[in-house]
């Protein structure tokens, strides 16, 4: 990371806080946790093991709708090996990760709501013994009618799914109108209309859910003891908050620790039963109690991307200005709300930017199903509806005989702007992202060369860098950290951000680091424990960079301040004059000047005592609109994305083939390349998962049962299903960001799912207004084509060129990397 | 009650280091490794062979341990993450490559693949292309990177072993496959 040209950059200005090199952002950094990951030292929260450790298990509902009659566990409890076992009675409180919609509770009380549900709980000596005592667990259910289609969940409204609801089988209704949308379409030129279902999908973190908890004995005065939870939870804070609730403690008498993550992707993004469970086994039994998912009952326990039916309009003028959308949609929620209320804004709220509407409207409503409830995935409530409009765009280009990316141009709302559902957008580098792809994908040469069969596709899209608002209204800092410097020339840096793969300890680090003259390896990052760091919202919607960076930037930045006083005032120069970097307090005008940092940190410490500094952040209240819902998809600052995609279709199987998605991002400010090139790279991954492979849905003919709960049924793509990423880093700094950074780990999934569906239609001319573009929908597009064009009724898609029969032979197959010999 | 059967006296080798255990019939070499040798390197994704994190070596070869009962490692050599490094000065090349492409994001999967690709590099020994990365390691899922980056680390550090060799401090002499089409760079 060593800059060598610091110095010399350095010497030409002498108001070094403005202009001075960065040493350490902008570069590339080994993260200041992998090397034990890759080691196999790091102990996630299924290696821990405490004396005296009990294992739990959970007995799961095999109804998908049920009234619970009756429930007997005292075979169970006497079984030799079996400490306790706990019911729904045990828990009575619900709970609900949003504060206005508790309507779940730890355990089933009276009735189960989908196949999987949590019935009962036991602890016992090993897992096998609490295997043996769940089937000894005895209970008499009342099978009740059960929906699985959102509408008829919201037709049938007699038979009430979840049982808090006050609205029936409605589980949320959000309708917003921004100017005239009636007069914009019919003002229009071309309306395009279209009908699209994104399908359910799941996280599938390759480490399963896991809880341990412990209590310590109590006090003299017969006060609890302290209940330690560590869980694999993305959000430490929030679990601390319905824990008390749930178990009826003190929050003081509860300490949460998010052990290192094995992967989340909001699929850890609330509690669990699993959490509850062991907490009140650990009560009443006084000993540790540990209970981990099978993988199983990770796709039960779901809380993924929603399913969702969509009817879109969109009004343009000829030169292919928008000038209205409408949207209609149909939300799949499953049996509990999880985030429901917020998804079902998002659906709408999140799709006015990048292109700029004069008019926008939508409808969206959420059902309760008997299925596994959805809730956040990377990208929550906005991939779908993008999904939707960017095809339409397709469309929109298609008709008109416009180039998709030209089209895209034209719309383009820029920096500085507000959305017509009155978001403040900052900083946009969205024109760059498109022009990034353009040229990466050599898509003005390549795209109408390629033939019949091979295709390329574009799409764009836009996310937050963290909601404006916490879940729970309140006025305090959305982040916060404190920074500790030691006289052995170290920085540690306590945060309550939950790290869960994506690096945020590292970006703590490196900020730590570009202020305090430190390598990131001297930085010590201690996260997400409750007992010793400040309150942090924990890992959803993106949010870290930019607020938990913010607030660190302003901790480092006051320590930098006395550490630069305490060196200056030994030379006797200005403040200005002394620089921190590669371990080193160093003289901008006398380079050969310089001190160690730990004798710099030594004479800020006898100058000002123990060095400590604490740095929050709370989010400017001026991004969002004045309506109800308004602050929903409100945020600091907004990034942007373009993906161009290649594929290849086999119109004889219908097999389609991702040979290279090109992902521009503007994340604002990249602090540390490789893991944004990372996040980038990962989030494409997971939307051409979801746009070719995934498919998570219960089946109705075998009363809501999990088709597919499995790594090997649910497919996800491995190694060789994987196509070329190539991520393209774009800036656009932002100046709501900590030095312009904004985010980088939800946006690029986004386009990834249109752009192929736009390059299917390049490459055979059938349009994909479903999720997944499996084999058998591809085919029966094609076959359909086919038989309107020997109909006389369209065109041959590219005038069939390099078409089958062509005498001149197919065509060369498209170079992917993936193909094996 | 839990155990279906008595206990049995195993003996193998983990790490290089001779072990004898007394395990349960039904247990797997996962469940001997991780509960009573407590290397818990090994990662239990979803304990039926199908995502590839508890992927260690027996014998030298990569195996899933979820899959394999503890017994079958009678008299065997079984490597798992924790001894990947031994003989490599407390890292091993791999491990160093990973770290320097960031190609561990949450780590997870990282034990498994490691114990895929060094299988690979050691069998080819000589630097290995995307392709033979790609399939070599199709067995090991991961879900947060992409594979991009952990593809360019492990070309990365077959290419840093092959040099080493080449400087002379290990001379190997070894059968270097023509590339064929199919390995040529894109």
């Amino acid at each position: 990371m060593a800059d060598d040209s610091h110095h010399d950059d350095s010497r030409q200005d002498p108001s070094e806080a403005a202009t001075r090199p960065h040493w350490q952002l902008g570069g590339t950094h080994r993260k200041v946790d992998a090397m034990e990951r890759m080691r196999g030292i790091t102990r996630y929260t299924d290696d821990l093991k405490l004396p005296g450790m009990l294992h739990g298990k959970i007995k799961r509902s095999p109804h998908a709708h049920a009234r619970i009659v009756s429930i007997d566990t005292r075979r169970a409890e006497a079984m030799p090996g079996v400490h306790a076992v706990v019911t729904g009675r045990d828990f009575p409180i619900p709970y609900g990760i949003i504060p206005w919609t508790p309507d779940e509770n730890a355990l089933a009380v009276d009735k189960v709501c989908y196949v999987g549900d949590g019935v009962a709980a036991v602890a016992a000596d090993d897992e096998d013994t609490a295997i043996e005592a769940l089937d000894a667990i005895e209970i008499e259910y009342e099978l009740l009618p059960a929906y699985f289609d959102p509408e008829q969940a919201l037709e049938r409204d007699t038979v009430q799914i979840n049982p808090y609801s006050k609205t029936g089988n409605l589980s949320k209704k959000v309708l917003l109108e921004f100017g005239d949308v009636e007069a914009g379409l019919a003002s229009a030129e071309l309306v395009v209309e279209g009908e699209y279902f994104f399908e359910g999908t799941t996280h599938a973190a390759i480490e399963p859910h896991c809880a341990v908890a412990h209590v310590e004995r109590g006090g003299a005065a017969g006060e609890s003891g302290l209940l330690t939870v560590w869980s694999a939870t993305q959000v430490s804070h929030y679990l601390h908050r319905e824990l008390a609730k749930v178990l009826e403690l003190p929050a003081h008498r509860i300490r949460v620790i998010q052990p290192p993550l094995g992967g989340a992707f909001g699929g850890k993004s609330e509690p669990f039963d699993l959490e509850f469970c062991v907490a009140k086994l650990a009560m009443k039994t006084g000993r540790p109690v540990k209970i981990l998912y099978t993988r199983e009952e990770v796709f039960y326990a779901h809380r993924g991307r929603h399913p969702m039916r969509m009817k879109h309009r969109m009004g343009v003028t000829r030169d292919g200005t928008i000038t209205a959308v409408d949207a209609k949609t149909i939300i799949d929620g499953g049996a509990y709300s999880s985030f429901g209320l917020v998804t079902t804004y998002y659906s709408g709220q999140l799709l006015c930017a990048p292109y700029t509407f004069p008019a926008y409207r939508f409808y969206s409503r959420r059902a309760y199903t008997n299925k596994p409830a959805c809730g956040p995935k990377r990208g929550h409530g906005s991939v779908q509806p993008r999904f939707a409009i960017e095809v339409q765009l397709d469309k929109v280009a298609h008709a008109l005989g416009l180039d998709p990316i030209e089209l895209r141009r034209r719309n383009d709302m820029g920096a500085g702007t507000t959305t017509v559902n009155e978001f403040r957008i900052g900083s946009n580098g969205f024109l760059e992202c498109l022009r990034r792809v353009e040229e990466s994908s050599g898509w003005k040469q390549r795209r109408a060369a390629l033939p019949y069969g091979r295709g390329l596709g574009v799409a764009g899209s836009t996310y937050i860098s963290g909601t404006n608002y916490p879940i729970y209204p309140n006025q305090m800092p959305q982040a916060a950290v404190q920074v500790c410097l030691d006289r052995s020339g170290r920085a540690r840096v306590f945060s309550g951000a939950n790290d869960i793969g994506q690096g945020s300890s590292t970006m703590l680090a490196v900020i730590v680091g570009e202020e305090l003259g430190l390598p990131v390896e001297d930085v010590r990052v201690l996260a997400a424990d409750t007992d010793l760091c400040p309150v942090d919202l924990g890992a959803y919607s993106s949010r870290i960079t930019l607020m938990v960076g913010n607030a660190c930037m302003q901790a480092a930045q006051e320590l930098r301040r006395k550490v630069q006083g305490a060196v200056a005032k030994r030379w006797d120069v200005p403040r200005r004059r002394v620089t921190l970097a590669q371990r080193m307090a160093i003289d901008l005008e006398d380079p050969d000047r310089h001190v160690a940092i730990d004798q710099a940190f030594w004479w800020a410490e006898e100058d000002h005592g123990l060095l400590g500094a604490v740095g929050s952040y709370n989010t400017p209240k001026d991004r969002h609109g004045d309506y109800r819902g308004g602050t929903i998809g409100a945020s600091p600052a907004y990034s942007f994305t373009a993906h161009v995609a290649e594929v290849e279709v086999d119109d004889e199987t219908g097999v389609v083939e991702v040979g290279t998605i090109w992902v521009a991002h503007d994340c604002g400010h990249a602090l540390s390349r490789r893991i944004v090139e990372g996040q980038m790279e990962g989030s494409a991954y997971m939307g051409f998962a979801e746009a070719l492979m995934e498919q998570h849905v219960v089946d109705p003919q075998h009363r809501g049962v999990h088709a597919a709960p499995s790594l090997l049924d649910y497919r996800i793509p491995t190694f060789l299903d994987t196509p070329e990423l190539r991520a393209l880093i774009v800036e656009a700094p932002d100046d709501n960001g900590p030095y312009g950074a904004k985010e980088a780990g939800e946006g690029p999934l986004h386009p990834s799912i249109p752009a192929i569906a736009n390059a299917i239609f390049d490459a055979v001319g059938v349009r994909m207004d479903a999720l997944p573009f499996s084999p058998p929908r591809v085919l029966a597009a094609i076959e359909t084509r086919r038989a309107r064009e020997a109909a006389g009724e369209q065109a041959p898609h590219k005038q069939a060129l390099g078409a089958e029969g062509d005498d001149l032979g197919r065509p060369p197959k498209m170079v992917s990397a993936r193909r094996i010999a | 009650m839990s155990a279906p059967g008595p206990a049995t006296l195993l003996r193998l080798r983990v790490n290089g280091a001779p072990v004898q255990v007394a395990v349960q019939p039904h247990h797997t070499l996962l469940e001997l490794l991780r509960y009573q040798l407590d290397l818990v390197g090994s990662k239990q994704g979803c304990d039926k062979g199908d995502c590839g994190a508890c992927t260690v070596q027996i014998d030298g070869v990569p195996q899933l341990s979820c899959l394999t009962l503890a017994l079958h490692a009678e008299g065997r050599e079984v490597t798992t993450v924790e001894g990947l490094a031994l003989g490599h000065g407390g890292v091993h090349p791999l491990q160093d490559a990973f770290d320097r492409w960031d190609a561990a994001q949450c780590g997870f999967c990282t034990p498994g693949i490691l114990m895929s690709a060094e299988a690979l590099l050691r069998r080819m020994a000589r630097p290995v292309t995307g392709h033979e990365v790609r399939a070599a390691l199709a067995g090991n899922l991961c879900r947060c990177t992409g594979y991009t980056k952990i593809i360019d680390a492990v070309i990365d550090a077959s290419e840093r072993m092959a040099a080493a060799r080449r400087s002379g401090t290990v001379v190997l002499e070894v059968e270097v496959d023509p590339p064929t089409r199919d390995h040529a760079p894109q």
